[in-house]
């Protein structure tokens, strides 16, 4: 076939791509989401924390993965806000202060008596990834001693009696590389014990199952934009992940077909070509 | 005028939304343009950005604040000033100092962090009765995990011709692998597509305002 058949081609599954992305999105089917053991383990270990106790969400994300990763971090603040915990959010990636931020004005919405100093508070970004982390194992204060606004750590009513991160309940990364989940499973778990979950973009979620193990490296994963709208399931919200699932599905049985036509297509040229060289 | 920035923001954004989509037609000036915003946006950006939020709070501040407690800071602020140096051609050799320490220190950190949960612990959680699951697919998920570990190392493992019985766990790791490429392409799509979404979203809710 000729480039340009070729390039032909490519155009038209762009358009289709375009076409079947669109239309859900306008006028939503509804489809069900089924839940995955992964995003289960993720909500129990939310779900079975105490009331009054201190998770830690990192926010490792800047806007470019905000699609996958927002939804996962309103579906989390939302479940511990509704369990009474209280959360306290940090940043391996520089933009992701501005991430938890926007995160935590979208859920305060839904749970106007919660205030912040006293039910969360964003300690914002440190650089440094896993030297970070190993040092606010060992006393968060000295890493962050004040909060994004610039009031010292002292001064925060919630963080009185907590000082490192042996105190936390949990801890949730939310990552979109690296510096991220890895390094908190490395240090937060591995070398402190603390129970580590968390959300990735679907790209990179292979790569942390081999973490799901009985060694509880981590506990659970939310794997990209499907697992969001999982974790939205799990704790009754109509959130943003929900209703783009709709697209995300006709997407995926258009590239199916696509994947299958291929394949019959290029059976198809390689037996033309067998049965050209027999000829021979 | 807060609201006619935000317009002209969402504006802006659209119209290098479709620049940059362009490129699935052909390459262009649109797409070009898109390009170099882009790029020249992010190096000054992430310029301002490292200077107010890791120089100026981890050093200068500290440093201001109170220099005698924190004297220490002067060595990576030399270090660094050194790093500096790659950009004067005679003095490039004094970079080769900072970067010493930074792979050092990486390495030394690091290592023990890898050794203790790459290798390790997942070793450890190999080392399972798979017997000892609770329902039958577990069993054999089990069972699963245990082989294709085997057989995907195995399938490293170039020490030996792989002739006769010695091939088949070797082919039975491709098949392992093979799948697991599969997966990693199937959530790759998914991404993918999940992107495109979030831009079409974009489109369609704060541009054109056809969707709530």
């Amino acid at each position: 076939m000729s480039s340009k058949a070729n390039l032909v081609e490519r155009r038209i599954i762009f358009g289709l791509l375009f076409i079947v992305v669109t239309m859900p999105l306008i006028f939503p089917i509804g489809w069900k989401t089924e839940v995955s053991p992964h995003v289960q383990m993720a909500y129990d270990l939310v779900e079975n924390s105490p009331q009054g106790s201190i998770a830690i969400i990192s926010f490792d994300y800047d806007p470019s993965t905000a699609t996958e990763l927002q939804p996962m971090a309103y579906a989390m603040i939302e479940h511990a806000f509704s369990k009474n915990q209280k959360i306290i959010a940090v940043a391996l990636w520089p933009q992701g202060a501005q991430m938890a931020d926007e995160a935590f004005g979208q859920i305060l919405a839904k749970f106007p008596d919660k205030s912040y100093g006293t039910d969360y508070v964003n300690l914002g970004y440190k650089t440094g990834g896993m030297v970070t982390i190993q040092a606010m194992g060992r006393d968060i204060k000295s890493v962050f001693p004040a909060d994004v606004k610039g009031t010292s750590i002292q001064d925060i009513a919630m963080l009185k009696t907590f000082n490192n991160l042996k105190n936390a309940a949990y801890i949730v990364s939310l990552s979109a590389g690296d510096p991220g989940i890895k390094q908190w499973i490395m240090a937060g778990h591995d070398m402190f014990g603390v129970s580590v979950t968390g959300g990735t973009t679907a790209v990179s979620a292979p790569g942390f199952l081999p973490y799901i193990n009985q060694q509880n490296q981590l506990y659970g994963l939310l794997g990209g934009l499907k697992a969001a709208a999982e974790y939205e399931a799990l704790i009754n919200v109509i959130g943003s992940a929900t209703v783009k699932m709709d697209a995300q599905s006709v997407a995926h049985i258009l590239i199916i077909i696509l994947v299958v036509i291929g394949n019959i297509k290029a059976y198809k040229i390689r037996r033309k070509k067998a049965l050209a060289a027999q000829g021979d | 005028m807060v609201q006619f920035m935000q317009i002209l923001g969402i504006w802006i954004g659209a119209f290098l939304t479709f620049s940059i989509f362009s490129f699935l037609y052909k390459d262009n000036p649109f797409y070009k343009l898109a390009e170099q915003v882009f790029v020249g946006l992010s190096a000054g950006y992430w310029l301002i950005y490292i200077i107010y939020y890791v120089i100026m709070p981890n050093l200068v501040s500290k440093l201001i604040e109170d220099f005698s407690a924190n004297a220490i800071l002067i060595i990576p602020a030399l270090l660094g000033l050194m790093m500096l140096l790659r950009l004067i051609p005679k003095a490039q050799w004094v970079s080769r100092f900072p970067l010493a320490v930074v792979i050092g220190t990486s390495a030394g950190i690091s290592l023990m962090r890898y050794m203790q949960s790459d290798l390790l612990n997942q070793v450890s959680a190999t080392m399972i009765n798979p017997l000892a699951a609770e329902s039958l697919p577990d069993i054999i998920g089990s069972f699963l995990l245990i082989i294709g570990t085997i057989c995907g190392i195995y399938f490293f493992y170039f020490s030996r011709k792989k002739e006769g019985i010695y091939a088949l766990p070797s082919k039975a790791g491709i098949w392992f692998l093979m799948i697991s490429f599969g997966a990693s392409f199937g959530y790759t799509v998914m991404a993918r597509v999940s992107l495109l979404i979030g831009r079409l979203e974009f489109i369609l809710k704060d541009w054109l305002h056809l969707i709530n």
